[in-house]
């Protein structure tokens, strides 16, 4: 099936009724299982002790908070070139989605740290491009709020969205350089956490749970989106009539 | 070509003129430099040491001051549309207004930054690196910002969601540029001034058509 043919927003709403059932029940097998052995299962890391399992619930989240940004970029791209609005809606339902991941992401990261770094931030390459990308999403989310044209939004969000993108491996090599160049103060353990398989598997069926998360997130979000549009159109009609 | 030199001229006297800002941006400058030593203390080693980092944050500050009105003046006086309509491409324009804003802030700063190095006791290896950094890095500044000023053209309070906007996505500038005065200082060779002006090169080579692009939604319909 040709992807633009969901570009209809009836067709849309007929397919992603049908996916939604099974996108949750994934995510929460997924999420369950791997919750599960990931906590009571696995046995403590012998250097970083119970706090390894924090890893099942912050990388999982690290990986969609980039993954949403992907997402929100590619749709604003079909949004800005091929003009849908179906396209626009579904940069706008991520945005927040990949906030929540990257804020997860953030926090959990922190919570980890106070631990094994002794602090609750340290200025690591990684943790401070997680952050910036969080200031994208916080910044993308002020646009679309402050334009109150909905097209005009749309157009100048899609465009954020993409410099952003062009961006962002830019912004992650430099956070990269500026770390090893600051490398002094980081206590950070170089080879440290060589994964185990043991940790592979509940790290995989979590990262399956939290990515079916968000696409049924997602599908819900562009699902309401579309309906208040039509709520709206119809307000209209009522309203002139 | 023309149209380019005659948008860069009046921006340029736009600028320099009462009311215009190129002046308040300098001030800027130097009052968030001065307030750092108040709030850290007067330890000279330190401040020399923070020095380039200090000025590169400030510097940036203080080019975000005039950026919202980049676009925006002319936009709610409806000159840009006669831009718009003038014959060359809405990019050139762009590029136009990005070269007078940088001859006007990030100019300025350049120059004025070795006397607030001075006030910072900015060991002496530091002086032309800092120069050199900021002349390189600041026409990024520019250039990014005016995406970030075509984005925000049509808010009323778009002063307050440019930062916002455009900040995150200058931190190559800051690292790169406090890199090389840092790199300078402890001597070894770090390469960031090449990675600066590749950044500064290609914001400025993309910029215009982004923020042309931006600007166009916002006059269409």
């Amino acid at each position: 099936m040709n992807i633009f043919e969901l570009a209809n927003p009836k067709r849309f709403m007929r397919f992603s009724a049908a996916l939604l059932p099974w996108f949750w029940t994934i995510a929460v097998l997924c999420l369950g299982a791997g919750l599960y052995i990931g906590l009571f299962r696995v046995p403590p890391d012998y250097q970083q002790g119970q706090t390894v399992k924090i890893m099942f619930i912050h990388v999982p989240a690290a990986w969609v908070g980039m993954m949403a940004y992907a997402s929100m970029a590619v749709a604003s791209l079909f949004g800005l070139v091929n003009r849908h609005p179906l396209a626009d809606a579904a940069a706008k339902a991520a945005a927040p989605l990949g906030a929540v991941f990257t804020a997860l992401a953030l926090i959990t990261g922190s919570l980890w740290g106070k631990p094994m770094w002794g602090a609750y931030w340290v200025w690591d390459a990684r943790l401070t491009s997680f952050l910036i990308l969080f200031f994208l999403y916080l910044g993308y989310m002020a646009l679309w709020s402050a334009i109150e044209d909905e097209t005009r939004a749309a157009r100048a969000c899609a465009i954020l969205a993409l410099v952003g993108a062009v961006n962002l491996p830019i912004i992650k090599y430099s956070v990269d350089w500026w770390n090893t160049l600051h490398q002094g103060e980081s206590i950070f353990v170089k080879g440290g956490p060589l994964i185990a398989p043991v940790f592979l598997w509940p790290l995989f069926l979590m990262a399956f749970g939290y990515t079916f998360l968000f696409l049924a997130l997602w599908m819900v979000r562009i699902r309401t989106e579309i309906l208040a549009r039509r709520a709206r159109t119809l307000q209209l009609r009522m309203g002139t009539a | 070509m023309r149209g380019f030199q005659a948008l860069l001229y009046r921006d340029l006297r736009l600028a320099t003129r009462a009311g215009g800002g190129a002046a308040l941006a300098l001030a800027f400058f130097a009052a968030v430099a001065v307030l750092v030593p108040l709030g850290i203390g007067a330890d000279l080693k330190l401040l020399g040491r923070i020095a380039g980092g200090v000025l590169w944050v400030a510097a940036i500050l203080a080019a975000l001051l005039s950026l919202d009105r980049l676009f925006q003046a002319d936009y709610e006086d409806g000159s840009l549309d006669q831009i718009a309509l003038a014959p060359m491409t809405l990019e050139t324009s762009a590029a136009a207004k990005i070269v007078a804003h940088w001859l006007t802030t990030g100019l300025p700063l350049t120059v004025l930054s070795p006397l607030l190095a001075l006030l910072f006791d900015l060991p002496q290896a530091g002086y032309v690196p800092l120069l050199v950094s900021l002349g390189i890095g600041t026409p990024a500044v520019s250039a990014i910002g005016a995406i970030g000023a075509g984005l925000t053209i049509s808010i009323r309070r778009g002063g307050l969601i440019l930062p916002l906007l455009v900040l995150p996505l200058l931190s190559p500038v800051v690292i790169f540029g406090a890199g090389v005065v840092s790199g300078a200082l402890s001597g070894l060779d770090n390469g960031a001034i090449w990675l600066l002006s590749a950044f500064s090169l290609a914001a400025v080579c993309l910029a215009p058509f982004a923020a042309a692009a931006a600007v166009r939604l916002n006059l269409a319909g």
